[in-house]
C-alpha cells in the first residue's frame, strides 16, 4: 500500500527509482514491451514541477493538504493578479498547477483567462497545457467559449498537424452546442479536403462524431457525406477505425444517406477476417487481426438488414462463418488479451447474426457456440454467453436450441460466485421460458430465491410471477406459485403482485374454491408472511363461503383464523381484515355476533387508528341497523376487474427491459372475453360530507373491500370505482352551465371573449332536436371552423358547420338526436376553429341528458302509490337525502319538477309538502317508466342508503341529474337547512 | 464510451475522462457510486457490470482501477482490451508504468489517452502510431523548452 506519509520531502525521482519494482503495473506482455532505456532526461524536462508536485501528496493529514494547498492557490492567485505581466513558461507552470490540484480533487475557480492565453502561444507545450486546461476544466456554457473558439480557428488554419489535432481534440472534448455552431462546416471539410494528413483526419472524424452526437441539428449533410463513407477504403487502417466510428453515428440517424457503407463495409471486413495474422503489422492485436476495426464494421452492419445483393450477401456469411471457423481454432497464444479480442470479434458477429435473425444455420451454430462459452472457466465469458443468448431466444430460429442449454443455466444459477452472473442466467431462463418448460423454471428460480441475493431479489418475484401468470394452464399452479412467492420471499412482494393474484382469482370463478382453501390452509402456518394475510384476508372475506361446507374451515374456524393474525399486523392490513369481517357477517350470518362483538371491542371502536376506528364503526353500525338485503347488496362479491397489462410487468419493465415478453399482450386478450360481459355494475359513492351518514359507509366499504390505497394512485384495484362513476368530467371539458339546462331546453350554454353558444332545442318520446347556435363575438373571420359530437348511446345526424364565420355574425347547426339506450354520459361539443394565428380548441358538455327524454304521466292518488309499492326491489329504488342549499320556494321545486320532465302530480300524496312526479323515459329499445317523490326534511339526522346493485342504470343517472338540480329559490334569508329526501323509482319494459 | 475512471485501490481518482456533457456536481457523484461499487467487488469476480443502464467495464493493473461505462449495445471485451491497450501505451512511455507516473506526469497520461481515444471511440489502435505521434510532441516540446529556459537565463 501507498503510504503518503513516507514519502515525505523525497524528490519524485527519487522515489519513481526506488518505489517502481512495488507499483509497475503488472503487465503480461510477451511481445513488444522490452524495457529499452529512455533517458530521464528528455521525458522529465521540468523536474522542479515535479518535485513540487511530490510536496503536495506528502501532506500528513486531509487537513495540512488543504492548508498547503489554500496557501498554494493564494500564490497562483496573486501572481495571475500582479503588476508584472507573467511569461509564458510561468503561465505554464501556474495552470499546470492548477490543473493538478483540480485533479486530487479540490475546487478551481480561477485561471481560465491564462488558459486561454496560453492557446495562442506559438510554443507547444503551452498550448498543450492551455487546451488541457481548457478540455478539463471549462464547461460548455462558460463565457470564454468565444475566445477559444477563436483560437482553435487559429490553430485548425494553421495547417500545422499537430497544432490542428490539438484543436480538434480540444473540440471533440468540450463538444459544445457554440463549438457545434462556430466548426460544423470546418470540421467536414478538413476531414475530406484530400491533403489532409492521416491523424488529423482522424481526429476530425472522430471531432465530428461528438458534435454529431451533443448537437446533430447543426451538423448539415452534404457532399461530404458520400466522400466520409470511402474512407472505409483507405488505405490508412488508423483512418478507417476512426471512420467508421462516425459513419456508424450518422448511419444510426439518416440510414439511407449511408447505405452504400454496407458493401463497402462486406469488403474491408472480409479483408481482415482473411488476412494472414501478420499482414496487418501493428494493427494486429494478440494475433488477432484488426479486432477493434472488425468489432466497429460488424456494428456498422447491425445498422441495416441484411444486404439484398446475394454476392455481397454470400460474402458476409462467408465472413461470419470464418469468425465462428475461428472461435474453433486452438488459440495462438495463452495470453487473455488473444481471446479477448478474438472472441470481442466473435460476439460481435453473434449480435450481427441475431440482428439479422435470417440465417437459421448460424443462429444455431452460434447458439452451440456460446453453449461452450457457457462452461468456460474464464467468468467473463461465461456472463456474456449468458448475456447474448437471452438475444438469442427471443428468435424463432434459435429458441429451441438455447432450450436445450436450460440444465447448464440453472446449474449455473446454483454455482455461479458472481452475483452479477447469477443475474444474467436468472434472465436466461426467463427468456428461454415458454409453456414447456415454464413449471421447470418457477421452480428452480423459487429455490434459487431462497438463497437468492437481496439486491436482487424483487426482480426474481417479479419474474416468477410474470411467468407463473403467463403461461398458467391451470390456475391453481398459478394460486400455489404465488403463495409460495409469498411464503419464500414475503418482504419482497410488490403491492402489484398479490394485488395481481387477487385480480384473477376474482376475474376466475373457476379458481376461486381452491384459492380460498389454499390460503386458509396456507395461514395456519404459525409464522406467515402478512402479505399472506392480505391476501387470505381479501380472499377469505370474498369467497370463504366455498370452503364453509367444510367443518375443518367452518365460518368461526376461517374467522378465527384470521383474527388470530389480527394483531400482529400493520394498519393497512389490520383495514383490510376489518373488510374483511364485515364480508363475513354477509357470508355467514352464524358468526354475525361473534364478529359483532370484536367490532364492539375497545380496542377497536376506540382505536388511535382513525381508519381503524372509522371501519369498526360503521361495518358495526350496519350490521346492526342494515337488513339481510341491504346487506347484502352493500357488501357483495366484488365485480371482475377490467382486464388490462399487468402492472407487474409494467414495474418489471420499468425496472429494466430484458427477456421477451411480447406474446404476453396475446395471452391476456384471450382470457378478458369472459370478463367483458358482466361489466353492467353501477356503484354508487355518495359524496356526502356527513361523517356519520351510512352513505359514507357505503363509500368506505366498498373502498376497504379492495386493498387500501396507499401512495400508489394507479393501483389497479381501486380504478374500478372511477370507471363505473357515471360523471367524472375530464378537467377539459367545459361544463360549468351544463346543470342549468337539465330543467330548460333554451339559452346561453358558453361563452367567452371569441365565442358564444347558445342552445334551443326541443324533445318528443325518444327524438330530440337541438338548434347550436354559434356567435362569433370578434371582429375577424373564425377559419376552418368545424363542430363535432360523438356519443354511442345517442344516434345523432348533424350538417356539417360552415367552415368560415365571419366576425360578428351567427352559425347555426342542426343535431338530430335518436336516443338509442338509456345513457350516462352526456355527449361532447368539439369546437375547432381558426382565429388569427393560433387554433382554438373547445369541448363543451352538451345538456342532452336521459330525463330529456321524459313523457310526463298523469296518474292518481291510487294509482300512484299501488306502483310505488309494487317497485320494493331494491334494484328498483334509488333514495338519496341532500341538503337543501337555500331555503325553500314551493313553486320553484313545482316548476323545476316539470322542467325536469315528469308530470306533476298535485294532490297525489297524503302529505303535502311532498312532490311527487311521474313520467316514462323513451329510448329506443327501451322505455322506463319513472316515480319520482321529494320529500323536504326539516329534521336534520336524516340517513342516505342509496342501494346499489343492478339498479337500473337509468335510475342511478336521473338522481344524479336530479342532484344538480338547485330545488330551492335563492332567498337565503330564512336560513334553515332543509332536507330533501328524493325517491326514484322504476320499471322498465323492452321496446318490441 | 461514455467515460473512462482512473482511480487507486485507496478510492483516490486518478484520471477522469468525459465523453458526454454532465454536471460537476453529477461526475462526483458518479464517480463516488463507482469507485465504491467497484472496489467492492472481490478478485474473481467477472469484469462487467451493470449500472444504471450502462455497462461497466473495469480491470485493475496494480494499485489501480481501469473502469470504463459503455452503452448497451457496446462490446465489453474490446472494451477491456481498449483498457490493456491503453495500459500498454502508458508502460511503453513511461517504461514499465506505475500509479506515481499517473499522478505526476498527468498531463502525459491525458494527451496518450486523447491520441487514443477520442470521443469515447478508439482513434489509432496503432500502438507504434500513437506513441510516434507523442514523441513528436515531446520533441517539439524539448525545443520549446530549451527556447524558454534561454529566455528565463
Amino acid at each position: 500500500m501507498l503510504n503518503m506519509t513516507v514519502i515525505y520531502f523525497i524528490s519524485y525521482l527519487y522515489l519513481r527509482t526506488s518505489l517502481k519494482l512495488m507499483f509497475a503495473f503488472c503487465l503480461h506482455s510477451d511481445e513488444g514491451l522490452s524495457k529499452h532505456p529512455v533517458s530521464l532526461e528528455t521525458l522529465y524536462p521540468s523536474i522542479k514541477i515535479k518535485v513540487y508536485f511530490a510536496l503536495f501528496i506528502s501532506g500528513k493529514s486531509k487537513e495540512a493538504e488543504i492548508k498547503r494547498i489554500n496557501k498554494e492557490l493564494a500564490n497562483i492567485r496573486s501572481k495571475f493578479k500582479g503588476d508584472k505581466a507573467l511569461d509564458g513558461y510561468s503561465k505554464k507552470k501556474y495552470v499546470c498547477k492548477l490543473l493538478f490540484i483540480f485533479l486530487l480533487g479540490h475546487d478551481i475557480d480561477f485561471g481560465h483567462m491564462e488558459a486561454v492565453n496560453l492557446l495562442s502561444s506559438n510554443k507547444y507545450t503551452e498550448k498543450q497545457i492551455g487546451y488541457l486546461f481548457i478540455s478539463v476544466l471549462v464547461n460548455s456554457n462558460s463565457d470564454l467559449i468565444r475566445l477559444i473558439n477563436n483560437a482553435i480557428k487559429n490553430d485548425l488554419s494553421s495547417r500545422n498537424p499537430t497544432f490542428m489535432n490539438l484543436a480538434l481534440h480540444c473540440i471533440a472534448n468540450v463538444g459544445s452546442r457554440e463549438m457545434a455552431e462556430a466548426f460544423a462546416a470546418e470540421v467536414p471539410r478538413i476531414l475530406v479536403a484530400g491533403d489532409t494528413m492521416d491523424s488529423v483526419k482522424q481526429s476530425a472524424a472522430l471531432c465530428l462524431l461528438r458534435l454529431n452526437r451533443t448537437s446533430p441539428d447543426l451538423i448539415p449533410m452534404g457532399e461530404w457525406t458520400s466522400r466520409v463513407v470511402h474512407l472505409l477504403n483507405d488505405q490508412h487502417l488508423g483512418v478507417v477505425t476512426a471512420a467508421t466510428s462516425l459513419i456508424i453515428t450518422l448511419a444510426q440517424k439518416n440510414p439511407d444517406d449511408f447505405k452504400t457503407s454496407v458493401s463497402l463495409a462486406v469488403a474491408r471486413l472480409s479483408r481482415i477476417v482473411t488476412s494472414a495474422s501478420t499482414d496487418l503489422q501493428d494493427y494486429t492485436y494478440y494475433f488477432v487481426a484488426a479486432p477493434w476495426l472488425s468489432v466497429k464494421l460488424l456494428r456498422l452492419l447491425q445498422c441495416y438488414p441484411p444486404p439484398e445483393d446475394a454476392a455481397i450477401r454470400g460474402r458476409l456469411t462467408e465472413c461470419l462463418e470464418t469468425i465462428l471457423n475461428k472461435a474453433q481454432e486452438p488459440p495462438k497464444s495463452k495470453k487473455v488479451q488473444h481471446s479477448n479480442a478474438k472472441n470481442a470479434v466473435l460476439f460481435e458477429a453473434i449480435s450481427l447474426i441475431i440482428h439479422h435473425d435470417s440465417e437459421p444455420t448460424l443462429l444455431v451454430r452460434a447458439c452451440n457456440q456460446l453453449g461452450q462459452f457457457l462452461q468456460h472457466r474464464e467468468t467473463n465469458l461465461r456472463y456474456l454467453a449468458l448475456e447474448s443468448m437471452c438475444m438469442l431466444a427471443s428468435s424463432e430460429f434459435s429458441h429451441e436450441a438455447v432450450k436445450t442449454h436450460i440444465e447448464t443455466v440453472i446449474n449455473a444459477l446454483k454455482t455461479e460466485r458472481d452475483v452479477s452472473v447469477r443475474q444474467r442466467a436468472v434472465d436466461l431462463l426467463y427468456a428461454m421460458c415458454d409453456r414447456s418448460n415454464a413449471k421447470q423454471i418457477v421452480a428452480e428460480m423459487l429455490s434459487y430465491l431462497e438463497t437468492a441475493d437481496y439486491s436482487i431479489r424483487e426482480e426474481i418475484v417479479l419474474k416468477v410471477a410474470i411467468l407463473a401468470e403467463k403461461y398458467a394452464v391451470d390456475y391453481t399452479w398459478y394460486v400455489d406459485t404465488i403463495l409460495n412467492l409469498i411464503r419464500i420471499a414475503g418482504d419482497y412482494v410488490s403491492e402489484e403482485v398479490w394485488y395481481r393474484v387477487i385480480q384473477i382469482v376474482i376475474n376466475r370463478d373457476d379458481v376461486q374454491g381452491y384459492a380460498a382453501k389454499t390460503v386458509f390452509e396456507a395461514l395456519q402456518a404459525p409464522a406467515c408472511h402478512e402479505n399472506l394475510v392480505k391476501v387470505g384476508g381479501y380472499i377469505l372475506g370474498e369467497f370463504g363461503n366455498l370452503i364453509a361446507g367444510d367443518p375443518r374451515s367452518s365460518p368461526l374456524i376461517q374467522f378465527n383464523l384470521l383474527h388470530s393474525k389480527f394483531h400482529l399486523c400493520s394498519v393497512p392490513t389490520r383495514a383490510l381484515l376489518l373488510s374483511a369481517y364485515v364480508k363475513f357477517i354477509n357470508l355467514f350470518p352464524e358468526v354475525k355476533g361473534t364478529i359483532q362483538e370484536v367490532l364492539r371491542a375497545d380496542s377497536q371502536l376506540r382505536n388511535a387508528d382513525v381508519e381503524l376506528q372509522q371501519r369498526a364503526v360503521e361495518y358495526l353500525r350496519l350490521s346492526c341497523i342494515a337488513s339481510t338485503d341491504i346487506l347484502a347488496t352493500v357488501l357483495e362479491e366484488m365485480p371482475p376487474f377490467p382486464e388490462r397489462e399487468s402492472s407487474i410487468l409494467a414495474k418489471l419493465k420499468k425496472k429494466k427491459g430484458s427477456g421477451t415478453v411480447s406474446d404476453m399482450e396475446d395471452s391476456r386478450k384471450e382470457r378478458s372475453t369472459n370478463v367483458n360481459g358482466s361489466n353492467d355494475h353501477i356503484v354508487t359513492t355518495s359524496p356526502s360530507s356527513d361523517l356519520l351518514g351510512l352513505g359514507h359507509t357505503q363509500a368506505a366499504a366498498l373502498n376497504s373491500a379492495s386493498p387500501p390505497v396507499t401512495s400508489n394512485a394507479a393501483s389497479l384495484l381501486v380504478d374500478v370505482f372511477t370507471e363505473s362513476l357515471p360523471v367524472v368530467p375530464p378537467t377539459s371539458i367545459i361544463e360549468e352551465n351544463f346543470s342549468r339546462f337539465v330543467c330548460k331546453n333554451n339559452g346561453v350554454l358558453y361563452e367567452n371573449q371569441l365565442l358564444q353558444i347558445g342552445l334551443k332545442s326541443e324533445f318528443r318520446q325518444n327524438l330530440g332536436r337541438m338548434y347550436v347556435f354559434y356567435g362569433n363575438k370578434t371582429t375577424t373571420q373564425f377559419l376552418n371552423f368545424s363542430a363535432s359530437l360523438v356519443c354511442q348511446d345517442l344516434n345523432i345526424h348533424t350538417t356539417p358547420a360552415d367552415p368560415v364565420v365571419d366576425g360578428g355574425a351567427q352559425l347555426q347547426q342542426v343535431f338530430n338526436i335518436e336516443c338509442l339506450l338509456d345513457f350516462v354520459e352526456a355527449p361532447v361539443l368539439s369546437v375547432h376553429f381558426r382565429y388569427g394565428g393560433s387554433m382554438q380548441n373547445i369541448s363543451i358538455r352538451l345538456p342532452i341528458t336521459l330525463n330529456k327524454f321524459f313523457q310526463p304521466t298523469e296518474m292518481t292518488s291510487q294509482e300512484f302509490f299501488q306502483r310505488w309499492k309494487q317497485l320494493g326491489a331494491p334494484q328498483q329504488e334509488v333514495q338519496k337525502i341532500f341538503k337543501a342549499k337555500h331555503s325553500m320556494d314551493t313553486e320553484v321545486t313545482k316548476a323545476k319538477i316539470i322542467g325536469f320532465g315528469t308530470a306533476l302530480l298535485d294532490g297525489v300524496d297524503p302529505n303535502p309538502s311532498n312532490f311527487v312526479g311521474a313520467g316514462v323515459i323513451h329510448t329506443k329499445t327501451i322505455q322506463v317508466g319513472c316515480l319520482l317523490r321529494l320529500e323536504p326534511n326539516t329534521q336534520a339526522q336524516a340517513s342516505c342508503s342509496v342501494k346499489r346493485t343492478h339498479i337500473h342504470a337509468a335510475l342511478y343517472t336521473l338522481m344524479t341529474i336530479n342532484c344538480n338540480i338547485d330545488y330551492c329559490s335563492t332567498d337565503i334569508s330564512k336560513g334553515k337547512i332543509k332536507i330533501f329526501k328524493c325517491i326514484f323509482k322504476s320499471q322498465h319494459s323492452q321496446n318490441k | 464510451m461514455q467515460f473512462m475512471l482512473l482511480f487507486s485501490r485507496q478510492g483516490k481518482l486518478r484520471l477522469q475522462k468525459w465523453y458526454v456533457p454532465l454536471s460537476d456536481k453529477e461526475k462526483k457523484k458518479i464517480t463516488r457510486e463507482l469507485v465504491q461499487t467497484v472496489l467492492a467487488r472481490k478478485p474473481k469476480m467477472c469484469s462487467f457490470l451493470e449500472w444504471r443502464d450502462l455497462k461497466i467495464v473495469y480491470k485493475r493493473y496494480a494499485s489501480l482501477y481501469f473502469c470504463c461505462a459503455i452503452e448497451d449495445q457496446d462490446n465489453e471485451l474490446i472494451t477491456l482490451e481498449i483498457i490493456h491497450r491503453y495500459v500498454e501505451l502508458l508502460d511503453k512511455y513511461f517504461g514499465s508504468v506505475c500509479e506515481l507516473d499517473i499522478i505526476f506526469n498527468f498531463e502525459k497520461a491525458y494527451f496518450i489517452l486523447d491520441e487514443f481515444l477520442l470521443g469515447g471511440e478508439a482513434q489509432e489502435t496503432s500502438k507504434k502510431n500513437v506513441l510516434k505521434a507523442i514523441e513528436q510532441a515531446d520533441l517539439l516540446q524539448e525545443v520549446s523548452h530549451h527556447e524558454g529556459s534561454r529566455f528565463v537565463d
